[in-house]
């Protein structure tokens, strides 16, 4: 009895102690980025938010260029993205008939499992010469009136990195949605369509209204993976820490910064300013995750 | 509204969700057939025999590179396997508490932390410490975007495990860790590899953790205290690089890891299709 009993303790305390190892990596990741970001606050404070330069020669630093980047590359890849994505995620739950729902599924999974260097290359050596030839030129002369499409595509920078973050996020929104759209009660379906509804008014009313904060969630989660991409993005966004309106300018994001000057930062203040960049993208994509998953998680255990 | 309206609506709905699906679908074959034309064609024996040689050289490969990533997918799997499965075991098996809804909650948000992060994670960690970039830094680093992908696919496929297979162990009088190990573990196990195989891929596509964890390595190293080329890195530089015999590699190179990646992304749909229990 006794040597059973040591063996359940051990293996016990064992799956403990991996279990708490989770917790305690999420939690070193967060002081170990505070501590080495202390010299960087201590220098610049809260006015790091908002400076606008961003020069290592003169260590003069401020974030605000990265910030936008981050906020616009992602913007984009959502307003392109998101639609597409509840699209498929209906398309495979809804309409597509049973037998190619598994195949066709895999396809847009497939989406999901390239490496984000791959999308880079592509990004920079496929999507930035169409941008740049054909359909830069197109929007610049139909909408260029806007303050978004003005000046010279240059084929690299916020638009392509928008374009690229959009299909890296759509495998992504779409599978959570179509989880969400699948759960909702096969009965409500039935009754709508037994009332007279068409198929489309039963999609619109009854299951996207029973999914609509799901799928809002599922949105959200994309947007956390776009804010946090880095390579796709760093090879197609140009590199350049200005804040322009023209989505046709390079700009920087935070992770591309990071990337770029990690390895090249010589003075310790630099290397410090780089971390705390990195520890406001950690605050950024942990609050939207954690939000969202407590949110959905909280759903589904509700059912 | 009329009958005629409805059914127009219903036609037009119904086929944009088919488009967005095309769309979808249309940009994944157009990026996979890029790498077909433009890797296949640059592919050549050398590429998986030879060190890197400067620019202008002909020849030179990334047989390094290849073997670096398998040793940082080694380190990987060797540190997240074991954790991610025996968290993803707590979660089911002990997990009647506030703990493991944390650690599953923690976990979730762990898989959406961006790499970059767990690099600089690493780097502060690992690097700066030892006072050299290295394949265990880069090895550790991977391992933690492992975990969280591990104990997810763990913790779904034992929940799938039927009570009943666990009273049975339990009849015959198996204390209940032997119970886990011999009955439950292996009735989950096709799920479990899925999950393995995985988060397998995905440490072997990763770039940015690796940019200042293990660096790059232009020749031979197994060594784990020291630098590692690995594809991903190899890939980014040759990429960025002004000349065209390296752009031409790069190429080559996605193609090998593309390929690489989607098999182990295939094996893993294979075993998730055997579960034992549904």
């Amino acid at each position: 009895m006794r040597r059973k009993n040591i063996g359940e303790i051990i293996f016990k305390n064992l799956s403990l102690i991996c279990s708490l190892l989770i917790i305690i990596t999420v939690g070193a990741i967060f002081y170990e980025l505070i501590i080495a970001s202390i010299p960087s606050i201590n220098k610049f404070g809260w006015k790091f938010l908002i400076e606008t330069i961003w020069d290592p020669v003169a260590e003069h630093f401020g974030a605000l260029p990265s910030i936008y980047g981050t906020l616009i590359t992602s913007l984009i890849a959502l307003i392109l993205g998101f639609p597409i994505s509840v699209g498929i995620a209906i398309f495979l739950a809804e309409i597509c008939p049973y037998y190619l729902k598994r195949p066709l599924s895999f396809i847009i999974e497939l989406l999901g499992a390239i490496p984000s260097i791959i999308y880079g290359m592509w990004g920079l050596f496929t999507l930035a010469p169409i941008l740049q030839l054909k359909v830069g030129p197109f929007l610049n002369k139909y909408l260029g009136f806007t303050p978004l499409f003005q000046g010279y595509p240059m084929g690299v920078g916020f638009l392509t990195a928008g374009i690229v973050l959009a299909i890296m996020i759509i495998p992504t929104i779409s599978s959570i949605s179509r989880e969400i759209l699948l759960a909702v009660p096969r009965e409500q379906r039935e009754g709508a369509l037994a009332l007279g509804m068409t198929q489309w008014e039963m999609i619109w009313k009854i299951v996207l209204g029973n999914a609509k904060s799901g799928i809002l969630a599922a949105g959200i989660l994309g947007l956390g993976r776009a804010l946090g991409e880095t390579m796709a993005v760093t090879m197609v966004i140009g590199n350049s820490p200005q804040i322009s309106l023209s989505l046709f300018s390079p700009g920087y994001t935070i992770s591309s910064t990071i990337a770029n000057e990690f390895t090249e930062a010589v003075g310790k203040l630099h290397l410090s300013t780089l971390i705390e960049l990195a520890l406001i993208l950690f605050f950024i994509t942990f609050f939207t995750i954690a939000f969202t998953r407590y949110f959905i998680i909280k759903r589904i255990e509700r059912r | 509204m009329n009958y005629k309206i409805r059914k127009l609506i219903n036609k037009i709905m119904i086929s944009i969700c088919f488009f967005s699906f095309l769309v979808g679908a249309f940009f994944l074959f157009w990026i996979l057939g890029d790498l077909f034309i433009k890797g296949l064609s640059s592919i050549n024996l050398s590429l998986f025999i030879e060190l890197p040689k400067p620019p202008g050289v002909p020849g030179g490969g990334v047989a390094n590179a290849i073997v670096g990533s398998l040793i940082l997918a080694i380190i990987a799997g060797i540190i997240g396997i074991p954790i991610g499965v025996l968290a993803g075991v707590y979660i089911v098996e002990y997990g009647n508490n506030k703990l493991a809804w944390w650690t599953r909650f923690i976990s979730e948000v762990l898989s959406g932390i961006p790499t970059i992060i767990i690099g600089v994670f690493i780097y502060i960690l690992i690097v700066v410490p030892m006072k050299r970039f290295s394949a265990l830094a880069g090895g550790v680093a991977l391992s933690i975007i492992m975990i969280p992908i591990i104990t997810k696919a763990t913790e779904e496929s034992l929940k799938m495990v039927p009570n009943s297979v666990r009273e049975a162990a339990y009849a015959l009088g198996a204390p209940k860790w032997r119970t886990i190990i011999k009955v439950v573990i292996p009735s989950g196990s096709s799920g479990i590899i899925t999950g393995i195989m995985a988060a397998l891929a995905r440490a072997m596509g990763e770039t940015a953790p690796l940019l200042f964890t293990s660096l790059n390595n232009s020749f031979w190293s197994l060594r784990l205290d020291q630098p590692i080329a690995s594809l991903t890195v190899t890939i980014y530089n040759y990429a960025t690089s002004p000349y065209k015999e390296w752009k031409s590699i790069a190429w080559a190179s996605s193609f090998v890891l593309a390929m690489i990646v989607l098999i182990l992304n295939i094996f893993a749909k294979y075993y998730a299709r055997r579960k034992t229990y549904s």
